[in-house]
């Protein structure tokens, strides 16, 4: 599920640069409509039902009251981007009929251990509302958020039709948690665990797997959940699953037992391995031959990922189904390019492909010479340190960008790259709307030209005139940021890192860029006058995030004081090297809730 | 591998900014840049090691795959930090991701008749030598004496043991280190009256080896 392809809206409530009362209301005590007008709101439920699109139906909902309340009666699917932006009790009071829900908690950069523990994002108060004001709730996802194993019981035991449940980079929550959903969702179709934080001491484990009571499973994704699992139940499960399509398996589970797995569902479409090498324990040996055969008889799989513990000679066991896979991840696989070599040349159809940087630039020409339609690469560090050799360079980039004219989304971490490699990937990728480009080193220039990532990054931003999200790195000054203003008017996120010079870098992107929501900014130099001239922009915007940059006090006050319905978050986390002034970390977002009452003490609400 | 340019002097025209001024050293914004400071010790992958072995674990480590077979100095264990102060949260992959491609050499260290439990990561150790010093860091009561671990107090000797994929109690040394880290599941210290049982060693100097 990637955050690129939401749909962006201004937030799941209806959110207006100049409040106007007349005009449609966000609930509230509104006397009753004339009959006639009530006609029209039915005919008008009837026609927006049809109505996915949450941008549509936040535009819908903005012009009229009766069109307002005829579209909150239809919504089935909310979207909270922020879990602050609302409070639980509003969100529920104007959309009555939910049956799918996706909530967001914590900035993006918690994943990179920015944000301290404890911060907030907590489910449950958001679950004591939704217990019951949607008893027919079905679908559920969370991403960071903060769920613990009680809340995950209390979901389980309130809404007796659920049927999906996606925790995206959650943490809270151990197996006991999942024992409870196993056992009580009785119609589950979908339990997906990405990516999540759920580590486990032995002692502590529940067997969940054996806990499941739902025969209509449709997906079962828990490659990260760090416990071993009775796989006996798992075979169990898969068995009595006949509606089973995706299943993804962590690196518990050994070839032999995924063998079997895979002979009790032939249907499957989705797979992720365990470990997919020797030993593991218990399974038994498996000859590649036999592995092979599985991955022949398994005619629907169209996605692969897992390859943990990956001993190369298994990994050509998945030929007889690369023809078919639109979707390969191979980043936990230490692999060199003559390992993926026979594997990848199969891969005629394949779209989606993560690897490790350890196939090198000569992977990636391979990658490029077969994959013609590849849609979204990733290239992940096997070593993620910044003075690491690195594997990938701009070699691999412009052979990328050669072969694979179609590329819409590509994350490419390395530690040499150049103006002009970034520049052809400009050029040759049209299609581009996701450009994250990470190189490790800090300030790093261009390695040949000893030049600033400028040229580059705005050779992106001119050119890819779809482009949506941008994340740049290496060595960059305000003139990055002046090009990012002036071209990127579609950008809706960017990433920046150790990059600028001044204020006015911050300014360039702020005046110029009217679709940014997201902006997330660590260790650059931005100060007050910076941050102040985006003060026109803060309303339309998800979250700015700022860290280690030139804040002070004086500057966020400022703006939490002419911006009424921004909660300005000062995160203090290492208060012993507080000086009084500086803002070593901003967090600021609006809201119609105003500020949240479960602050913990280390952040302060300005 | 390439090293930064602080600046060239057309940037620092440009801003009247050098690049020591903007580059972020760990410390307060705006303060005094003191050479020098700690690195900063928070991060995630380093919170799942449950004892710091005796000083900073150094971020370079960790992706150090070193086979240099000499047991000089002691891997882990108090080298001295990377020529750059490590960052929080930089390069930005996530822990579980980092986790993911080491967790398989993360063992569990216990020791008989002591009631707690250490990890160690073994890619730490170049070797057997240095897994052996760090176990005698680890548990400061014991010494090294011909591979084994004498608690100097009463004299019991304790013998280096580790679980293997198989579920086999195998005594530590007696394959390649490599092989050993392969397989390893977990560690104990055993008493070596209690040892017996074990395969018997390899005859001494064939082992040690990468």
């Amino acid at each position: 599920m990637s955050e690129d392809e939401e749909d962006e809206t201004r937030g799941g409530e209806e959110k207006r640069r100049s409040p106007d009362p007349g005009r449609g209301g966000g609930g509230g005590a509104n006397p009753p409509p004339p009959f006639s007008d009530q006609v029209l709101e039915n005919v008008l439920e009837n026609v927006l039902q049809f109505l996915d699109s949450r941008r549509d139906r936040n535009a819908v909902s903005l012009v009229c009251r009766s069109w307002c309340r005829a579209e909150a009666q239809t919504r089935r699917d909310l979207f909270i981007g922020n879990c602050y932006a609302v409070s639980p009790a509003r969100a529920v009071e104007r959309f009555r009929r939910v049956r799918a829900l996706v909530l967001k908690g914590k900035p993006r950069f918690a994943d990179f251990n920015l944000v301290p523990p404890r911060w907030g994002a907590g489910f449950y108060p958001w679950l004591a509302a939704l217990a019951p004001a949607y008893p027919w709730l079905e679908r559920l996802c969370l991403k960071r958020m903060s769920i613990s194993d009680a809340d995950l019981s209390l979901l389980a035991l309130s809404f007796p039709t659920f049927r999906d449940l996606t925790l995206i980079c959650c943490d809270g929550f151990g197996t006991a948690g999942l024992a409870a959903i196993a056992e009580h969702c009785r119609h589950l179709r979908v339990l997906d665990l990405i990516e999540n934080d759920v580590e486990e001491e032995e002692e502590e484990m529940v067997d969940w797997v054996s806990r499941f009571s739902t025969t209509s499973l449709e997906s079962l994704v828990f490659d990260f959940v760090g416990c071993a699992v009775n796989l006996d139940a798992l075979e169990a499960l898969v068995a009595r699953s006949p509606s089973l399509r995706r299943l993804r398996v962590n690196q518990h589970v050994s070839v032999g037992h995924l063998r079997r797995l895979m002979e009790r569902a032939p249907q499957l479409t989705h797979l992720g391995t365990g470990s997919f090498g020797e030993g593991g324990g218990g399974g038994g040996e498996v000859e590649v031959a036999d592995l092979e055969a599985a991955f022949a008889a398994s005619r629907s799989l169209v996605c692969l990922s897992g390859f943990r513990d990956l001993a190369p000679e298994y990994l050509p066991a998945i030929c007889p189904a690369c023809a078919n896979l639109a979707s390969l991840n191979l980043s936990y696989a230490d692999i060199t390019a003559e390992q993926l070599k026979p594997v990848i040349i199969h891969c005629h159809n394949l779209q989606t492909f993560w690897v490790l940087d350890t196939v090198g630039d000569e992977g990636l020409q391979v990658v490029a010479a077969t994959c013609k339609d590849l849609r979204e690469l990733r290239v992940f560090p096997l070593d993620v340190t910044e003075d690491s050799e690195g594997s990938v360079s701009d070699v691999g980039l412009v052979a990328i960008s050669q072969g694979c004219r179609k590329l819409r989304s590509i994350l490419y971490f390395c530690q040499r790259m150049t103006n002009a490699a970034v520049a052809t990937m400009s050029e040759n990728c049209q299609e581009l709307v996701v450009f994250r480009l990470c190189i490790m080193g800090r300030h790093r220039p261009d390695h040949l030209t000893r030049e600033p990532m400028d040229e580059g990054f705005g050779a992106i931003v001119m050119n890819c005139k779809k482009l949506t999200r941008l994340a740049v790195s290496g060595l960059l000054t305000d003139k990055a940021f002046g090009y990012i203003g002036m071209y990127g008017k579609l950008l809706r996120t960017l990433s920046v890192a150790f990059a600028g010079n001044s204020d006015l870098g911050l300014r360039y992107v702020l005046e110029g860029c009217p679709k940014l929501q997201k902006l997330e900014i660590r260790d650059s130099p931005f100060g007050d006058a910076g941050l102040l001239s985006g003060i026109h922009h803060y309303y339309n915007m998800r979250f700015l995030w700022m860290s280690s940059c030139k804040l002070s006090l004086r500057g966020c006050k400022e703006v939490a004081q002419r911006l009424p319905h921004l909660v300005v978050e000062w995160i203090r986390d290492k208060p012993e090297e507080d000086d009084g002034e500086a803002v070593e970390k901003l967090y600021v977002y609006r809201s119609l809730a105003g500020r949240r009452n479960d602050a913990p003490p280390f952040v302060e609400i300005l | 591998m390439s090293t930064d340019t602080r600046k060239s002097s057309t940037e620092s025209e440009v801003s009247g900014l050098d690049y020591e001024e903007t580059e972020l050293k760990l410390g307060l914004p705006g303060g005094s840049r003191i050479g020098g400071s700690e690195p900063e010790r928070k991060r995630g992958f380093a919170e799942t090691v449950d004892l710091s072995l005796g000083g900073e674990t150094c971020a370079t480590d960790l992706g150090d795959r070193s086979t240099d077979s000499s047991d000089g100095p002691v891997s882990g264990a108090g080298r001295p930090p990377a020529a750059k102060a490590q960052v929080v949260g930089w390069p930005p992959v996530r822990s579980f991701r980092k986790n993911a491609l080491k967790s398989c050499t993360y063992v569990k260290v216990a020791v008989d008749g002591a009631p707690y439990l250490r990890k160690v990561d073994l890619e730490m150790y170049g070797g057997y030598q240095q897994l052996l010093t760090a176990l005698e860091d680890m548990f400061s009561c014991f010494t090294v004496r011909n591979k084994r671990l004498v608690d100097p107090v009463n004299g019991t000797e304790y013998v280096p043991t580790y679980e293997d994929k198989d579920g086999d109690w195998m005594l530590v040394g007696d394959v390649p280190w490599k092989m050993f880290v392969a397989s390893c599941k977990r560690l104990r210290l055993m008493k070596s009256s209690e040892a017996v049982d074990l395969a018997p060693r390899t005859p001494q100097g064939s082992t040690n080896t990468k």
